[in-house]
């Protein structure tokens, strides 16, 4: 690709690989920063009954609704959550180069965080609100240490999410479209009706929702 | 085993995709894997409203018992410095399954070839030493031409000759593993470029085919192949009538 100024521009493959990294081999000091820096993007997932240092059965859960990223989180803030029917259970602290979250429970709406709350009348109802963005490398630790602290069976998760509506494939031009509009997605094993209609192809769902 | 290496212009995947959509294939399960990006969808081989709610993941596993095929569909990209774990687990349930051969479609940048290789095909293959004892002679039969190596410092004469595949993802590392590990693996790649790499993944499962002889190759083989619903709109939507 030539530009302007005359100097070539290698373009971006959408294979995703980077040529430099895999010509390389491994130094000692690379792998020491390597191992750094996998340290320092390590997620940790703090439980309140962690607190008196007690190892604990993994949690009973029936029903775990996750809300990915700041609109979602909004809408539980605005609509589900209150002080007096759920409690913060859990918190998870990570950072990455997008964000940083703390272990703190006391968040304000603007800040990154990671919450998770139980539903007091029925304490196998987990709510999560995760406003931060989990980086890719990040994604899967999350979701083993998340579901790993919890019994599975009979659980039903609920993800709620958004994407901009821009990047919705459709025949139309997407600015016809009356938005905003829910699609979903479902696995076999869920039999109860969906309230909206199901996301067609050529779409599809990416980061920590999709994981 | 068939499989795609995520290369330049995606051209293995698309291929692949050509391949799993005509033979109708079934799908027997996946990867559950931390090295690629996680991505989720509906069933992106839909035909009807009644097959199209099944969700489909970045590494699913196709099988179509009467051909003895199983194909592997890789639709993410790496994480970064996942790609030699992710290599290692392929290769060793290659063996645990005791697949017979492997067969790998891939890319490399067209940009990157010599004044040679700008003529002539842009398609080319490689065999692992054990399966050219075997399909080496139908190669030559099929008058296909061998990947050429080049000269590990470019400029200077005399330099040993070395595999270079640029764009090929993890096309390289796949092979010379297999290689040394004694695993049936031929590589099937083309040169291209990014771009509407729709045509490239044609040409590339044409010459598949002529190997492999998955479909019957008539007067006109790219028609007889199944483009999957999920290739709709790759380049954007449906133009706003508020622009005339």
């Amino acid at each position: 690709m030539a530009t302007f100024f005359g100097e070539v521009v290698v373009a971006p493959s959408r294979a995703g690989l980077d040529e430099e990294e895999e010509a390389r081999e491994e130094t000692p000091e690379d792998r020491e920063i390597r191992r750094e820096i996998e340290k320092k993007r390590e997620i940790d997932v703090l439980w309140s009954w962690q607190a008196g240092g007690r190892a604990r059965e993994p949690l009973v859960c029936s029903r775990f609704i996750v809300a990915i990223g700041r609109n979602a989180a909004a809408f539980l803030s605005s609509f589900i959550l209150d002080s007096v029917c759920w409690e913060v259970v859990g918190v998870v602290k990570l950072w990455n180069e997008w964000c940083r979250t703390s272990s703190t429970t006391n968040v304000l709406p603007t800040d990154s965080f990671c919450l998770f709350y139980r539903l007091i009348s029925d304490p196998t109802v987990l709510l999560c609100q995760c406003s931060c963005y989990v980086a890719e490398d990040q994604q899967f630790q999350w979701l083993e240490k998340v579901f790993g602290s919890m019994q599975k069976k009979s659980l039903q998760v609920t993800i709620l999410s958004t994407c901009p509506v821009a990047d919705y494939k459709t025949q139309e031009s997407t600015l016809t479209l009356a938005s905003p509009f829910l699609k979903a997605l479902k696995t076999k094993e869920f039999q109860e009706p969906v309230c909206c209609p199901l996301l067609e192809q050529p779409n599809i769902v990416r980061d920590l929702p999709a994981a | 085993l068939l499989q795609p290496a995520v290369s330049v212009g995606n051209v293995g995947q698309l291929a692949i995709d050509l391949v799993i959509s005509t033979l109708d294939m079934t799908k027997v399960g996946y990867f559950y894997t931390d090295c690629l990006v996680p991505m989720v969808g509906n069933n992106p081989y839909a035909t009807a409203e009644e097959n199209s709610t099944e969700l489909s993941i970045n590494a699913e596993v196709y099988s179509l018992p009467s051909k003895k095929l199983v194909v592997l569909q890789i639709r993410s990209p790496f994480i970064k410095n996942k790609y030699r774990p992710f290599c290692e687990t392929l290769l060793s349930w290659v063996k645990s399954i005791k697949c017979a051969r492997v067969v790998l479609l891939s890319s490399s940048h067209a940009y990157q070839r010599d004044d040679e290789q700008l003529l002539g095909t842009p398609l080319r293959y490689l065999l692992t030493p054990d399966l050219e004892k075997a399909v080496g002679g139908r190669m030559k039969e099929l008058n296909w031409k061998e990947m050429e190596k080049v000269a590990a410092y470019p400029g200077i004469s005399d330099t040993d000759k070395v595999l270079h595949i640029p764009g090929g993802g993890i096309t390289k590392l796949l092979f010379t593993e297999s290689c040394s590990e004694g695993i049936q693996m031929a590589v099937l790649l083309k040169f291209c470029s990014e771009g509407d790499n729709i045509p490239d993944a044609f040409v590339l499962v044409n010459y598949l085919n002529e190997w492999l002889q998955l479909i019957k190759s008539e007067v006109n083989p790219s028609s007889q192949w199944k483009i999957p619903s999920s290739w709709r709109l790759l380049f954007g939507n449906g133009l706003p009538p508020a622009l005339f």
